[in-house]
């Protein structure tokens, strides 16, 4: 990371004072990208190894594993995996991955980044606000892993800590100061995340070069910027909900203890309240989450696949909007996870109609992509092939929503395999290859070198088939009724027969997860010794190709752009090369 | 290149492929809206197996017609016919999905259950379930929360672990179960309920699923056809053993089912 | 500016880890002299007796693990009366005990799980000795005591897996330990700060040894009839006598 600030000789940078320098560097919103990145990289890799954990134990529940006893000496006594490790390893994987890497790495770390380069801007409005953001997101991870040490062990409620059980202490190992270590780190993270959404919404809106109007805004900033507005309305409620909970737990209130509870033949105290409540709560949160976890993907995966096809992204305005449709209604279907919890069945009914409606303008989006490709001259580098996986992969999880969205199915599959391979597919995998791709892409542009695309290849062709490999089976097992969360199933004659199924499933986990490695080591290796990246690598018509290589202090040498075209000018008749960037007049 | 493609080409394949396998497919059903939810979940996979088809191929001949050389690519920005094609073909679709989803949901959820059905009451608690009858009287005692007493789960006992109330006659002839046994052919009316945390009764084998939630009774009717044992799971995270939480639901002969009952009513503690 | 930031940082973080350490932990006592046996100590012997009929056998339903079913028929077991004499009734010193800390034995307090029961249904434990939880069944169990002083824990020790050792640090008479997977198991602990106590066998006698001579208050404490007490003094070298009656209404 050196190497940034050696070959970036700014000539603002006079100050003799250590300190201000600093301070300067760490407002810098590319400075704070990078470290969003490196954060939720670290998070990935140990999500990545609590789901080898996971699997583990779903292929060979009654094995002995010495040498992890060693590591964790509690979770594995005698070397058998405790119920209590698993669940903790499931409640961590979930919180980890779904907020430190799939709400940090698309939004956080490439926003904060490419936001202010791609619209023209020389800094966020708001950097020290910024800034704090970050150290606030880094607080929240400490403490969510300090939870795993805590006397007592991890919290085992789910990534989704329903109460009762997330409510009161005795309901389970680790219920106790693990769980409240877990809500202390989420409600820190709802408010970083909630003062960066600021931080982009007001940038976007006020700080567009001359000639960037919204209309003329790449995909990528309409997915950060919509992504913000959505964080925007849905962490204070997750941050509402973690306060409540917090205070039926300490304070002896019962928003969420409906009274009369005896949990191991203890009488709890206090009544009057709804675990309904809790439900309603985190899944109008939830449900946002997650289309705030895919939008930019969505938007990088329309750039990227505009830049290697040669070709403008099909349908912009109409992309636009089915970003715009998808975060509105986003916030209507939060019920289509209580369909079974004791809701009235009326409105799911509603909410079930909402559901299957937000799989329009998702299609509809699939097919632009299918359009920006079709009669594109394809070069197919890494991020190239990251982007067209992102959409085979965004198919096969979107298309089984339809299945869960329908109320009286959902009575067959809610709590099953088939919701977890329906939002890895989603989540876990296009969520993630829209991270990958953004990386392969952006490298050479943050941090001056190349990425080898040889191993970035290699890299790909392992993943894709891996994660399909993992978890199309997945549905398999939901559909044979396997439920979720279960460290095993051997008390079940009717699962019997998808143990060789979870060995298999497990073997491509290992192989998967594997292949990220050849990733890191791509990734060290260019920041290292890749060979010097040029301005514009990729012939990219957005913004950001048009500054230094990384970018310097204020972005753009101290002129701003002025943006005469629309974002995606490749192969436009007539013209002498085949794209036209947008500050070409 | 053109391995994308075909590599594209050959994962759809092999998915459809996986899905029609009959080798891993659903549980036997048994209960009398079964074929209703499992007609609605084919004519879907149907219907998304042929669309996901459709994309992934069209994602492969995207990618296998890709230009080369000097050919230029089309300069296309969109084109509203089509988009507008497509969209309303989808919108259909899923609606229509929506839509038929929505009869069943009504019948399953929305109805209420014959006047004749079987009232039983299904309680969760970690890690194990109750099953209630209320005997003669057609009425179930109360219950007091802080007479639970699970260490005297014997028959007849009282308050035991549902903490039926000693006090109150209607709990006298309460028979108290740890399998669910009912007749086949006669509608039976589920009350779930729990004593602590959040547990879901599902019975794979019936396509029934709902969650039990403390502070709430919640009633869920079904009708069982054929006899068996047949295993119920718990299907919300409720504790550490919550994949121990097992229970049988027998169905028998409405003659076995009567004597059995008669049987349980006859050897009560007095 | 640097600094400033830096130290406020500092200070936050350093007051998080702080607070995450700072838990209802082991409280432990100011330490009053270790007592030494004298040479002199008496004894305490006792028969404990159940006047009234003993009640019904009641069967236990163990039909949810099958595990547990094959291992035989299990009855409850909260009240032990056999010709008159009443078992697992947890005796010990209340009070007359000089102002002194005690040795911690070495010795474990075994706890086994077996025939999804637990074997001894009523323990005693000093303060700081170790519980033994060994599992001896085919199927996992969950134990889960639910003290209302000492700490809660809740673990689960599975089919084949080695003991669990555990210490309670405060006295509590009488703790519940259960097991979440089979409700109807429990056991008993009574935890007291020294070593002078025990529990009725199936003969109802129990005894109390090592005691310095002195006055006494004895507590007999029954899962189900309550509690009774009686002042006693024991002599030097002598085995002084302490009978308890239960009988069903608890008086």
């Amino acid at each position: 990371m050196k190497s940034d600030y050696e070959t970036n000789e700014n000539s603002e940078t006079n100050e003799k004072r250590t300190g201000f320098r600093l301070f300067r560097n760490l407002t810098d919103h590319k400075v704070i990208g990078k470290q969003y990145f490196f954060l939720s990289l670290t998070a990935a890799l140990l999500g990545v190894f609590m789901s080898l954990l996971i699997r583990l134990r779903q292929a060979w529940p009654h094995e002995r594993w010495p040498l992890l006893e060693a590591i964790f000496p509690q979770g594995f006594r005698d070397g058998l995996m405790q119920p209590e490790f698993y669940l903790a390893m499931v409640t961590m994987h979930g919180t980890v991955m779904i907020f430190m890497v799939l709400t940090v790495a698309p939004q956080s770390a490439f926003g904060n980044y490419f936001l202010p380069i791609q619209i023209g801007a020389r800094e966020m409005v708001f950097p020290a606000l910024n800034m704090i953001s970050f150290w606030m997101t880094l607080l929240s991870f400490v403490l969510l892993l300090s939870a795993l040490f805590i006397e007592g062990g991890g919290p085992i409620g789910g990534w989704t800590f329903y109460p009762p059980l997330s409510a009161v202490a005795s309901a389970g190992p680790g219920q106790g100061m693990g769980a409240d270590l877990w809500l202390l780190s989420i409600a820190i993270f709802c408010l970083a995340s909630f003062l960066g959404a600021v931080n982009f919404i007001v940038t976007t809106l006020r700080r567009r070069a001359p000639g960037m109007f919204l209309m003329r805004m790449p995909l990528t900033c309409w997915g950060w910027f919509i992504t913000a507005l959505i964080s925007l309305l849905a962490f204070p409620v997750l941050f509402a909900a973690a306060t409540l909970l917090l205070s039926d737990r300490h304070l002896q209130t019962a928003f969420f203890n409906p009274g009369g509870l005896s949990v191991s033949g203890t009488m709890v105290p206090g009544g009057g309240g709804s675990p309904l409540l809790w439900q309603h709560l985190f899944w109008f949160f939830g449900h946002p989450e997650v289309y705030l976890a895919i939008l930019p993907g969505m938007g990088v995966v329309s750039n990227v696949l505009a830049n290697f096809a040669r070709k403008p992204v099909f349908g912009y305005r109409i992309m636009v909007f089915a970003m715009l449709a998808i975060a509105v209604f986003g916030f209507l279907l939060w019920g289509h996870h209580m369909f079974i919890s004791g809701m009235d069945p009326r409105i799911a009914i509603a909410f079930s109609l909402l559901t299957l409606v937000i799989g329009v303008p998702s299609a509809v989006k699939t097919f632009n992509w299918l359009g920006t490709l079709w009669g594109g001259r394809i070069r197919l580098t890494t991020p190239m092939l990251f982007a067209i996986g992102f959409v085979s992969l965004f198919i096969s999880g979107g298309v089984t929503g339809l299945v869960l969205g329908q109320t009286a199915l959902d009575m067959v599959f809610h709590d099953t395999y088939f919701v977890t391979g329906h939002f890895h597919l989603i989540m876990g995998v296009a969520a993630v290859f829209g991270i990958f791709a953004a990386t392969y892409y952006w490298f050479p542009k943050m941090f001056g070198r190349m990425m080898s695309e040889r191993i970035g290849k290699l890299h790909f062709w392992l993943t894709f088939i891996g994660v399909y490999a993992i978890f199309i089976p997945f549905h398999i097992m939901g559909m044979a009724g396997h439920p979720r969360r279960y460290p095993d199933s051997l008390q079940y004659e009717f699962l019997r027969g998808l143990d060789p199924l979870q060995i298999v499933i497990t073997i491509a986990a290992i192989v998967t997860a594997a292949a990220q490695l050849i990733f890191l080591f791509n990734l060290f290796m260019g920041l290292w010794r890749g060979e010097r990246a040029r301005d514009n690598p990729w012939e990219g018509t957005t913004l950001e190709w048009t500054t230094a290589t990384p970018p310097g202090r204020d972005n753009f040498a101290g002129k701003s752009p002025i943006v005469c075209r629309e974002p995606y000018q490749y192969s436009v008749p007539g013209a002498a090369k085949d794209f036209l960037m947008q500050t070409e007049p | 290149m053109r391995i994308l493609a075909i590599v594209i080409w050959i994962i759809a394949v092999a998915v459809i492929c996986l899905f029609l396998s009959p080798a891993w497919w659903l549980p036997t059903s048994v209960a009398s809206h079964s074929n209703a939810i499992d007609k609605q979940l084919k004519i879907t996979l149907v219907v998304i197996g042929i669309g996901f088809f459709i994309a992934q191929v069209a994602l492969g001949v995207a990618i296998w017609r890709s230009r080369t050389g000097e050919e230029r690519p089309v300069f296309s920005t969109g084109n509203w016919r089509i988009e507008m094609t497509w969209t309303l073909i989808v919108a259909a679709i899923f609606i229509a999905l929506a839509v038929t989803g929505q009869r069943l949901w009504d019948r399953l959820r929305l109805n209420q259950p014959p006047s004749g059905a079987i009232q039983i009451e299904v309680t969760g608690q970690q890690f194990v379930w109750h099953f209630r009858y209320p005997g003669v009287d057609g009425r179930f005692g109360t219950i007091d929360p802080k007479l639970y007493d699970d260490t005297d789960n014997s028959i007849g006992a009282r308050p035991g672990p549902l903490g039926i109330d000693p006090r109150d006659p209607a709990g006298e002839d309460d028979v108290v179960s740890s399998s669910l046994v009912v007749p086949a052919g006669r509608p039976v009316n589920l009350k779930l309920r729990s004593k602590d945390v959040i547990h879901d009764f599902f019975v794979p084998a019936l396509r029934l699923k709902h969650d039990a939630v403390p502070g709430m009774i919640i009633n869920l009717h079904f009708e069982a056809l054929k006899e068996g044992r047949y295993e119920i799971a718990c299907a919300e995270l409720c504790g550490l053993l919550h994949h121990q939480m097992r229970a049988i639901l027998d169905v028998k002969s409405q003659a076995d089912y009567e004597s059995w009952y008669e049987e349980r009513l006859r050897n009560k503690r007095k | 500016m640097f600094s400033k930031r830096a130290a406020i940082l500092f200070a936050l973080i350093s007051t998080i880890i702080f607070l995450v350490n700072c838990r209802r932990g082991d409280v432990i006592a100011p330490a009053a002299p270790l007592w030494k046996p004298a040479g002199n100590e008496g004894n305490i012997t006792g028969v404990i007796t159940f006047k009234g009929e003993a009640p019904a056998q009641r069967k236990i339903d163990k039909s949810q693990d099958s595990d547990c079913e094959k291992l035989g028929d299990s009855f409850v077991e909260d009240v032990v009366v056999i010709n008159g004499k009443l078992q697992n009734v947890f005796v010990y010193v209340k009070s007359g005990l000089p102002n002194a800390s005690f040795e911690i034995p070495a010795a474990e307090v075994v706890l086994d799980q077996k025939g999804c029961k637990y074997v001894p249904r009523v323990i005693g434990i000093q303060t700081g000795q170790t519980l033994k939880l060994t599992n001896s069944d085919p199927t996992d169990h969950n134990i889960h005591p639910t003290p209302k002083i000492n700490s809660d824990w809740n673990q689960a020790q599975l089919a084949g897996q080695g003991p669990i050792n555990r210490k309670f640090s405060r006295p509590e008479v009488m703790i519940p330990i259960k097991c979440n997977r089979h409700p109807w198991m429990i056991a008993w602990a009574g935890v007291v700060a020294h070593p002078f106590f025990a529990v009725s066998a199936s003969d109802g006698t129990f005894s109390i040894k090592g005691l310095p001579p002195g006055e006494y208050e004895l507590e007999a404490v029954h899962e189900k009839f309550g509690v009774k007490n009686l002042k006693i003094k024991v002599n030097e070298r002598t085995d002084a006598q302490a009978d308890f009656n239960f009988d069903a209404t608890g008086k």
